[in-house]
């Protein structure tokens, strides 16, 4: 039971307003868990020192893991003693973050016993986090996440917690089983995601469409999502409804980023071979369209946010990929020999988009063993990285 | 072929040297493994189940610096 409650004159101004607000979730904590307290406390005092009092890194973990807890000590142990350790623990999600009631109170009540019982569902990684663990907590935690069949997620130099969207359990878009892979992922890269060897983290995104609802795109080093070779399916019927209510020729035609639609107020025509499976006319038109047979998955590389240098978007690697789980092996060897070619040159906390920029996608690819194809580009209709040897076509 | 314990010596003596003075990352262990042991004897798959080893015996531990780096545990 926490002592009196910390005086928050400037964070009590962030519970104004008709927005929920983290001051009041942490207030209600405060009240049963004295961490919860002083990180309240700390936390006012950070704004009003203008200045974060938190320090991170160091030597905590489980044993056996170099990754999923992250150290965090404030710089006021003797003001703030309840919050001086505030380890951030990740614990792995389940692929696309589906539970059930009782998951979820478990996880709850494993966390008020040992921690501060303050939470982050989800973290920008996808992983459960469980904020504020002093260094002792850190074992039982582990061992009560264990006995419920979860475990801690990746951080620092290794792979992080592989995460995807709700994929075929829910979106009829779904091009592969988004799900299904990324748990195969995260069993077969065991090693690598609690193990970091590494020159930096490493992230996997699954995304079922171009929609890509993960944002893999943006936020990791592989994003692996899908697509389709076949003709997109069009309900001529359908489209005449939506005639009626959609400006076609705006909203859809001359929003298509390849300009492969025809539109003539009665037909809708898709110049297949240039549609680049970008998803919006599917998404305005959900009855009229939908995606090809022939499905699969596009692999891009190189994503980033800022951190060290500027944000990074992903570019395609592999233009198509079937996703069989008997096609999983492939993908797992082009990770395994990116991981050997970044490993060998990369240096220090260099992410492999940044790596590949510092190199050249060129002698990237020749590294890894890919030939280079014209897909392989950041935006459709731009230049290529590589630059085809005219003498070559001519011999 | 090298064992993974005597590779796993190897590390612990290159961490226990470098104490103080330099952070290693796996990669550089197995680089070092590779170069003392010759890569007929040492690769990368045994250098891994090598540093399994060190980390999952409480020999080594696993510190985050900026980067992930494998230094002797802290002294009790
Ligand atoms: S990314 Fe595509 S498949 Fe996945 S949930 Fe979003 S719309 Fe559906
Ligand atoms: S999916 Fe995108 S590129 Fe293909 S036809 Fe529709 S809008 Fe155009």
């Amino acid at each position: 039971m926490a002592e009196k409650l910390r005086e928050t004159p400037l964070l009590d101004e962030l519970e104004k307003g008709p927005w929920p607000s983290f001051v009041t979730e942490i207030k209600k904590s405060a009240v049963k868990n004295s961490m919860a307290n002083d990180q309240l406390g700390i936390l006012e005092r950070s704004y009003k020192d203008r200045i974060g009092h938190w320090k991170h890194g160091g030597l905590v973990g489980v044993m056996g893991y170099g990754g999923g807890v992250i150290g965090r000590y404030s710089d006021l142990p003797e003001e703030y003693p309840e919050c001086a350790e505030f380890h951030t623990i990740r614990v792995n999600q389940p692929a696309g973050w589906f539970y059930t009631s009782d998951v979820l109170r478990k996880l709850c009540n494993v966390w008020e016993k040992h921690g501060s019982g303050l939470t982050n569902m989800h973290g920008s990684t996808g992983d459960i986090i469980f904020l504020g663990a002093k260094t002792e907590a850190l074992e039982p935690v582990f061992a009560d996440l264990i006995d419920m069949g979860f475990d801690l997620g990746g951080s620092g130099s290794d792979v992080r917690t592989p995460s995807c969207c709700c994929g075929q359990a829910r979106c009829e878009w779904a091009c592969y089983d988004t799900m299904g892979f990324t748990y195969n992922l995260t069993q077969h890269f065991q090693d690598e995601l609690h193990r970091p060897a590494f020159p930096y983290k490493f992230k996997f995104k699954m995304a079922g469409c171009a929609n890509d609802c993960v944002a893999s795109v943006a936020r990791s080093d592989m994003s692996i999502i899908g697509t389709w070779r076949e003709d997109i399916k069009v309900d001529q019927g359908e489209i005449a409804e939506y005639a009626k209510t959609v400006n076609i020729a705006d909203d859809v035609a001359d929003r298509c980023p390849t300009g492969c639609i025809s539109w003539d107020g009665k037909t809708f025509d898709i110049d297949n071979a240039n549609c680049v499976k970008c998803m919006h006319c599917i998404n305005v038109m959900p009855k009229a369209l939908a995606p090809g047979d022939e499905k699969g998955a596009t692999i891009l590389l190189g994503a980033k946010a800022p951190i060290i240098g500027g944000a990074l978007l992903a570019s395609v690697l592999v233009p198509f990929v079937e996703m069989g789980e008997e096609n999983y092996e492939d993908i797992y060897e082009l990770a395994e020999e990116i991981w050997d070619v970044w490993g060998e040159h990369g240096m220090n906390r260099e992410r492999v988009g940044e790596f590949i920029q510092r190199v050249g996608m060129g002698n990237f690819l020749e590294q890894v063993g890919l030939d280079p194809e014209p897909e392989m580009i950041m935006h459709p209709r731009t230049n290529p990285y590589i630059f085809f040897e005219l003498d070559e076509e001519e011999d | 072929m090298a064992t993974k314990e005597e590779v796993a010596e190897a590390m612990f003596n290159m961490v226990k040297e470098y104490h103080g003075k330099k952070n290693l990352k796996a990669l550089d262990l197995t680089k070092a493994m590779i170069e003392k042991f010759g890569d007929e004897a040492c690769d990368k798959k045994l250098c891994k189940k090598a540093i399994r080893e060190l980390v999952d015996n409480g020999k080594c531990t696993y510190s985050y610096v900026g980067g992930s780096y494998i230094v002797l545990p802290p002294e009790e």
